[in-house]
């Protein structure tokens, strides 16, 4: 079994036993998806809600909820996942600072982003712990699709 | 006009560096006043850096640090971060509060007021001296404060650049607080029109 680490911007996927991490999302998004008959699994942590918008969006896809989302479950599918199997859970998406400005909402609106792109691809969210002003670290375990969560607010908690 | 930091030459790395010392300069001294202590700074570095290797020199990603993010608008504008580790927060609040070993994960809604006060302070000291230099209007907004994991934290200029580029400018400086040493790393994130005004200000002309 091994530990991936998934850093800022980036995705991976692997097969059951491994465990996928990413720490540290705050505006950020994680989203953690799952072919549980395949034991297939990846977790993509993006930062920006819309490549399209960005002024070199097309060299940095793994940034991005609207181009991440299906680039890693195309590369899930190369590995034996079936999209119409798959389920997802995310975490992140926080308001790290308060100051009242479109400039700092990126967490809202990444998490809008990350739901958008899921329900355009019928992936069903199946638990999910966003907003608030916090940072989260995220293990996923693909053996048994436990989203795990730890914080300085909330210490460890299970979805 | 700039593209990225990376095109900076050295000299006006020097003057960014210039700017780092002046205001450090000016936030110490408001801080001496506000604790009654003698503070000394240290002389800072300015680079330009890639965020993850922000990240990892200050001590990787769930490091606990607390975190002061100010808006810039005016003639300048970007945001501008203070970075703080632990014991800033401890010795500001064994000062004012008369606290002693406080766990900074776990303030209270007093301690926060006045920590972010601090940050205020700092923060208004700094941008005054470089405003002062500079001959620009800089209007700040009010800061907001968090104590949080490093990364997390870093995730609002990370990602507010994102669109330009991966490298953000880091400015290692710390004060000396009767003589405890106080790291604190400032990240400033001016629009690249903003740079461009503030080089031809301070008579850099290579961009």
């Amino acid at each position: 079994m091994a530990n991936l680490t998934i850093g800022i911007g980036d995705f991976k996927v692997c097969k059951k036993p491994d465990v996928l991490v990413t720490y540290a999302l705050g505006s950020c998004v994680g989203i953690c998806l799952l072919d549980e008959m395949s034991g297939v699994g990846g977790l993509s942590h993006i930062m920006l809600p819309d490549s399209t918008t960005a002024v070199n969006g097309s060299a940095t896809p793994m940034r991005f909820a609207d181009t991440a989302i299906p680039m890693m479950i195309r590369k899930m599918e190369s590995m034996g996942a079936v999209k119409s199997r798959l389920r997802g859970k995310i975490a992140g998406g926080a308001t790290m600072f308060a100051i009242a400005s479109d400039k700092f909402n990126i967490g809202e609106r990444n998490v809008t982003a990350v739901k958008k792109v899921l329900s355009q691809l019928r992936i069903p969210i199946i638990a999910e712990d966003i907003g608030e002003n916090f940072g989260r670290t995220v293990f996923f375990y693909t053996e048994t699709g436990t989203m795990e969560i730890r914080s300085t607010v909330k210490g460890t908690t299970t979805l | 006009m700039y593209k990225n930091y990376e095109e900076l030459s050295p000299i006006a790395l020097d003057c960014l560096k210039e700017i780092g010392n002046i205001g450090s300069g000016s936030a110490a001294s408001a801080l001496s006043e506000m604790l009654g202590k003698n503070v000394q700074m240290r002389v800072p570095d300015v680079k330009v850096l890639d965020f993850q290797r922000v990240i990892d020199e200050m001590g990787g990603p769930e490091k606990i640090i607390t975190g002061i993010l100010v808006d810039l608008e005016g003639d300048i504008s970007g945001i501008i971060m203070f970075l703080l580790e632990d014991n800033f927060a401890k010795i500001v609040l064994k000062t004012f509060l008369g606290k002693e070993d406080v766990i900074v994960s776990s303030l209270d809604e007093t301690d926060v007021s006045v920590i972010k006060e601090m940050g205020n302070i700092m923060a208004g000291s700094y941008l005054q001296a470089l405003a002062k230099l500079t001959e620009l209007t800089i209007d700040m907004s009010v800061p907001s404060m968090n104590v949080d994991m490093l990364g997390a934290i870093m995730s609002v200029p990370v990602a507010t650049f994102a669109e330009i580029g991966d490298k953000v400018l880091y400015i290692d400086d710390g004060f000396v607080i009767d003589g405890v040493d106080i790291k604190s790393n400032i990240i400033l994130i001016p629009e690249m029109r903003s740079l461009d005004i503030l080089m031809k200000k301070l008579g850099v002309t290579d961009g």
